[in-house]
């Protein structure tokens, strides 16, 4: 059991500076979840205190039912990954994966059967006998996460682990991860995984639920489907998915959306969802969500750019004076989207209304949006 | 065709010239910047070098001139000043300094590590006065602190013993290498000792098993300059230590010079050669580590 549980988690630094705000967090036994957000959403902070390396202001931190706060990192049932590997660069990767058995006082022969079987894990075997300087970044990582595994913990904690990586490695170290992780399930083991990144992909593919924060705050918990189809707020539906989702600011009116001088039906479903009280709001469409079409109702827009990617262009239009980004597929693009003037019409099934002062989706809910 | 070739002809070979031109001045400098180099160079090491020189001559022809090379190279210097005008030979002496050195050299090591540690990785009650004090004292002359120091040991009874020069150090009262050791490990990361306090190690482990290599050129600098500056500390045994067989080399040199009523000069200069040989011998040894060790930057784990 190594269900992790965070209570009304605080974190405050020098008596003035809170940046963790109270937090509650379930982590069920043997799931993958990702903290996600931008550069200094206190995410590392956050999985530092669960972790142990960094007190805990305010709150609970529960490992396997057990309450934690006061405990030193060795005795949390955890092992951690480090961005930069931390390996200790004066031993060899066995003495680097031995480490924390010998400081156990565990017998030689144990520690020689624990290393051999974690090194076959991680295909490491030639690098036994090299110094960290000697290994090349992916291979340092496979140490740092040999470090980790040689301990059979309850919990793994991974702190960016994958950013000093290359990019084509960090997609190979990924399903890595994410396959070690079935691979100790189906063994019965049943880790817990924290896993803290910046990088929307990586909790994309990797999660089996992604925790969204910013600035201290969770924003939302939710599985990677979730997250993308119904954002709670602006700042998931802005942080999640590549392009951004377009977020434009319009009224609302009578079922449509105003914007500048054009109309957008929202399509009888949203209408009837939101209540029909006129008010600001944002207008959320996913890029991949528009079709080019050459008539009906659409958002005219100028195109002014368009980058080919291959299967399918990136294309950027102006509309009202605002940057909206869609993607269409490259045959669509060679069909409709030569002239000057395109038409872009969003599918309306997946649009999303954020109330404009609190960032609510209030498409979710059938919630009604401040006047 | 003609007329298009002899420009070119002429192109090139003003160009030879003037790589041949710039040949000659790279050449010329590089004569003057080392003959320059060589000559101040020289200057400078010319005191050691007659020292060096004036050890292998005879008493009277040491200030007949200031020429280095001995007209009649002679080892006299050396086997009378070995013997010593005390009951002891030279090689007592160095015992002595041996003595007083390597206590000296590991109490400082040791000391200075752990109180360098703290300051650099735990926050603790009074710190930044502490640490302000440590600072303090490394700007306060050492005279100062001799007195009351003198005072304080000899109510302790230690006079005339290597204690008052262990102690100090083995306490970590070299405030330089602390503060050396402090700056050079806020250069460390901090991610290895995280990682080894995740794999179960308190704090001592981590700091033998962890820092300690990762310190390793800069402890190797402490316990050179440590080394060199015992090795040439004079006041410290003067002030503390009265009986002859238990002088370091230092005091041995002004022994001689003390005891005879005409100095005598070549074994004075042959026992100041073998005094400053150990200390030569270990920095050329340890020269890589040392350097290493002062410039003291941050690497990559």
């Amino acid at each position: 059991m190594a269900q992790v549980q965070l209570k009304n988690l605080e974190k405050v630094y020098n008596k003035t500076n809170k940046v963790v705000h109270g937090i509650n967090l379930d982590i069920k036994d043997g799931e993958f979840m990702v903290l996600v957000g931008p550069s200094g959403c206190a995410k590392s902070t956050t999985l530092r205190m669960i972790a142990g390396l960094e007190d805990i202001t305010g709150g609970d931190v529960i490992i396997g039912g057990e309450r934690v706060n006061d405990l030193s990192p060795s005795k949390r049932q955890i092992a951690m990954v480090f961005q930069n590997y931390a390996l200790y660069p004066h031993m060899k990767v066995r003495g680097n994966l031995s480490f924390g058995l010998r400081i156990a006082g565990r017998p030689k022969a144990e520690i020689q059967a624990a290393v051999d079987k974690v090194a076959e894990i991680l295909e490491i075997e030639p690098l036994l006998d090299r110094l960290p300087k000697q290994l090349s970044g992916g291979q340092a990582q496979r140490v740092a996460l040999g470090r980790a595994l040689i301990k059979n913990p309850g919990v793994f904690l991974f702190d960016e682990p994958l950013s000093n990586l290359d990019a084509k490695l960090r997609a190979s170290m990924r399903v890595r991860i994410t396959d070690l992780h079935r691979q100790l399930k189906a063994e019965g083991s049943s880790p817990t995984v924290v896993y803290v990144t910046h990088d929307q992909t990586e909790a994309m593919t990797m999660g089996d639920r992604i925790c969204v924060m910013q600035a201290g705050r969770i924003m939302q918990v939710a599985t990677p489907k979730e997250l993308y189809n119904a954002p709670a707020n602006l700042f998931v539906a802005g942080f999640i998915g590549t392009p951004e989702m377009n977020l434009v600011e319009g009224a609302m009116e009578g079922g449509e959306f105003i914007l500048g001088g054009q109309r957008l039906a929202l399509g009888n479903d949203l209408a009837a969802r939101l209540s029909s009280q006129p008010g600001s709001a944002v207008l959320g469409i996913r890029p991949q969500q528009f079709s080019l079409v050459s008539e009906g109702p659409a958002l005219q827009a100028k195109l002014v750019n368009a980058e080919f990617m291959g299967h399918e262009v990136y294309m950027h239009a102006d509309c009202e004076g605002r940057r909206l980004i869609s993607v269409v597929g490259a045959a669509e693009f060679e069909a409709r989207g030569q002239s000057e003037v395109i038409r872009l019409r969003p599918d309306p099934k997946t649009l999303h209304v954020f109330d404009k002062s609190d960032g609510r989706n209030v498409s979710l809910h059938g919630g009604s949006i401040a006047a | 065709m003609t007329d298009m070739t002899l420009p070119k002809t002429t192109a090139r070979s003003l160009d030879e010239a003037a790589a041949a031109k710039r040949a000659r001045m790279d050449l010329i400098s590089a004569v003057v910047r080392y003959s320059l180099l060589f000559g101040v160079g020289f200057l400078m090491l010319y005191p050691l070098i007659w020292l060096v020189g004036a050890s292998f001559k005879t008493n009277s022809e040491i200030f007949a001139g200031a020429g280095f090379l001995p007209e009649s190279p002679t080892l006299e210097g050396y086997i009378q000043g070995w013997q010593t005008s005390t009951p002891y030979t030279f090689g007592r002496f160095f015992w002595n300094s041996f003595l007083i050195i390597l206590p000296k050299v590991i109490g400082t090591a040791i000391s200075c590590t752990m109180v360098a540690y703290a300051f650099a990785r735990f926050d603790f009650p009074f710190k930044k006065i502490l640490f302000g004090s440590v600072i303090a004292v490394l700007l306060l002359p050492n005279v100062v602190t001799r007195i009351p120091q003198y005072i304080l040991f000899r109510d302790l009874g230690w006079l005339d013993s290597f204690l008052p020069l262990w102690v100090p150090s083995a306490l970590a009262g070299d405030a330089f290498f602390v503060f050396m050791l402090v700056q050079f490990l806020r250069s460390l990361p901090t991610d290895m000792e995280e990682a080894a306090r995740v794999d179960g190690a308190n704090s001592l482990q981590t700091l033998i098993f962890i820092v300690v290599p990762m310190l390793g050129p800069a402890l190797v600098s402490v316990c050179l300059f440590q080394f060199m500056w015992t090795m040439n500390d004079f006041l410290g045994p003067l002030i503390y230590i009265s009986s002859v067989d238990k002088y370091p080399v230092s005091l041995a040199l002004k022994l001689s010079i003390d005891t005879t009523e005409a100095f005598e000069w070549n074994r004075i200069l042959a026992m100041s050669v073998l005094t400053i040989t150990p200390a030569l011998v270990v920095f050329f040894a340890a020269q890589r580590y040392f350097i290493e060790g002062i410039s003291a930057g941050g690497r990559k784990g």
